[in-house]
């Protein structure tokens, strides 16, 4: 090797050496991990290969709940958090002052500690002995009795936890809409303002496409991002997920691979596989439906 | 005359709807930053209520009247909230420094030397951006375990210090400074490594500090691998913490106290935010995504 080769690969070789060791390798490893059945973590054995540790995870009705869980947040959020994004956007967009306080404002909870404010959420919606919590009591004055949204019922707890995961995810959606919505440029719309467009069809017409690219960005990474959803869960619910009926597929990986019911890291691999499956489909058909439109 | 008339009034219909729809957009806008901010004032608030007034109340108050720093006492006291912290800062400053380290070399090396095969590894590192961390975070959990790692900082900082978008990012910015300067730097006999330290990180100093303070936010956030490394309280980061105490803290139901920890947690990154909300929308916008 010359010299000047041997000097760019010694640049890359601090990041060549943690990557391949916790990224590339452990890659080889899972799908490994994950036809090897009857793996014992203790004595490091295992009996042979074949496909049992997948069909195992798909019986599980924990698995099955965790799907469940998975494909409803992601069916409800992803739409929802998107929509409500590009209409604070479009509201944020229309406005000069005060703009920059509010932008600021709405950006705050992605800097913060999904944990830590996730409680302060379980909080605001939990029942004990003795109160209601904050919003069981706006939901008295409207006249409704009390919801358990912590224990109760599963339609209550979906509700928390898509509100919350609407909260986390929104900051980054209306950041990215507004920049896009701020490079559209004004000539487009003081050419419409001439032929005296209405305001819908100039959002139809000429916003819309403009920014089209940025909601199918946020679509594609919206859906990667709500089918690894976990540590939101944890937040409201607790690590006993399974329990409380919220386990999501990333809670169930790691399940499986410690905690009390843990110590099976095939079961562990095959999961993490199966949803890497379900979100390499997902993708690819958001980009083929984005190319087809945007 | 009457048409003139009409002028006017169209005008003033036509103004009154603009004020109103400005005014709907208002009211909007700041019923959603309420619903952002409330979260932060009842966390803030509940931690200096007394934990017997906190108790008695039915219809929670929204203000006190005698607020007290008992439960921030008692956050630090009963359970170890203050080592979650020198943990999280030891973790975070380490994490941060490593991976600048590698970043800056990496992307130096793609920006600038010229070797074979770089084009192909630069590939490479690009197809890994689209790996998730929970296909490899099963091996890793396994390779820490066998190299009886976990409950040690060692096994928290290996796996979270090398990160493609970074490299990415800065070989980006790398690349836009010109090259003259680098042939200029040669020509005078300058080190490769010299260069690099005196000229490209200087120049590129805002990506720089765009990265470090992403990786900050991302390691002070980080939950789940610390959650599968330790199982040791003596190294649980914060958000490790929140969850121990929520699950067996102060008992169940000290809120205030719990309250307070939440608070504490919280308030460095908000504080970084305040002062850096420029920079990290900034660095957030141009590619990042949580976590």
């Amino acid at each position: 090797m010359e010299k000047k080769d041997f000097k760019g690969w010694l640049y890359l070789l601090p990041a060549i050496l943690f990557l391949g060791l916790f990224m590339v390798y452990p890659l080889i490893d899972v799908v490994i991990y994950s036809v090897e059945e009857g793996y014992n973590f203790a004595s490091q054995s295992f009996f042979g290969y074949g496909v049992y540790n997948f069909s195992y995870v798909l019986h599980d009705p924990f698995f099955m709940q965790a799907i469940k869980n998975t494909f409803i947040i992601v069916i409800i959020t992803v739409p929802l958090s998107t929509l409500i994004a590009l209409l604070i956007s479009l509201g944020l967009n229309s406005i000069k002052p005060l703009r920059d306080l509010y932008q600021t404002v709405f950006f705050l909870p992605y800097v913060t500690n999904t944990l830590a404010v996730g409680l302060v959420f379980m909080i605001l919606f939990k029942k004990t002995a003795y109160s209601d919590g904050l919003i069981n009591l706006i939901i008295n004055f409207f006249g409704h009795e009390s919801i358990d949204f912590i224990d109760g019922p599963y339609a209550a707890k979906m509700f928390v936890m898509c509100f919350y995961t609407i909260w986390i995810v929104l900051p980054f959606k209306i950041l990215i809409l507004t920049s896009a919505l701020a490079s559209v440029p004004q000539t487009y719309y003081n050419a419409a303002k001439v032929d005296g467009t209405s305001k819908f069809r100039i959002f139809y017409k000429i916003t819309l496409p403009m920014i089209s690219p940025m909601i199918s960005y946020l679509i594609i990474t919206g859906f990667i991002g709500a089918f690894k959803a976990y540590s939101d869960e944890v937040a409201i619910f607790g690590t006993n997920l399974n329990a409380a009926g919220m386990n999501t597929i990333v809670g169930y990986v790691y399940d499986m691979l410690y905690g009390n019911s843990g110590g099976y890291p095939s079961y562990a691999s095959a999961a993490s596989l199966i949803l890497f499956a379900i979100v390499f489909t997902i993708t690819v058909i958001n980009l083929m439906v984005s190319r087809k439109n945007v | 005359m009457s048409d003139f008339k009409d002028y006017e009034k169209i005008e003033k219909t036509a103004r009154i709807a603009r004020k109103s729809q400005t005014g709907l957009t208002y009211f909007l806008l700041t019923l959603w930053a309420l619903i952002v901010l409330f979260p932060f004032y009842w966390m803030l608030l509940t931690s200096v209520k007394d934990y017997g007034s906190y108790n008695s109340e039915y219809i929670p108050k929204f203000f006190t009247t005698s607020p007290t720093i008992q439960n921030y006492v008692e956050a630090f006291n009963a359970v170890s909230l203050g080592k979650y912290f020198v943990n999280t800062i030891i973790f975070t400053a380490v994490t941060t420094l490593i991976m600048l380290v590698i970043t800056v070399l990496s992307a130096y090396a793609f920006a600038r030397l010229k070797f074979k095969g770089k084009d192909f590894v630069f590939a490479l590192f690009l197809s890994l951006m689209m790996i998730p961390n929970e296909l490899v975070v099963i091996t890793n959990f396994v390779t820490i375990t066998n190299w009886h790692m976990r409950n040690t900082y060692m096994g928290l900082i290996l796996p979270s210090v090398a990160s493609v978008f970074y490299i990415y990012l800065l070989k980006e910015n790398f690349e836009q400074v010109p090259e003259e300067l680098y042939k200029a730097a040669k020509v005078d006999g300058t080190s490769d490594l010299k260069y690099l330290l005196k000229v490209l990180v200087p120049i590129c100093r805002p990506t720089i500090v765009t990265i470090l303070i992403l990786k900050v936010i991302e390691c002070w956030n980080s939950y789940v691998w610390p959650r599968l490394i330790t199982d040791n309280a003596d190294y649980y980061l914060v958000s490790n913490g929140i969850q121990q105490i929520r699950e067996n803290g102060f008992g169940r139901d000290n809120i205030p106290a719990m309250m307070a920890a939440v608070v504490v947690i919280s308030v460095p990154l908000i504080i970084l935010f305040l002062f850096f909300h420029k920079k990290i929308m900034e660095g957030v916008s141009r590619g990042g995504t949580k976590g």
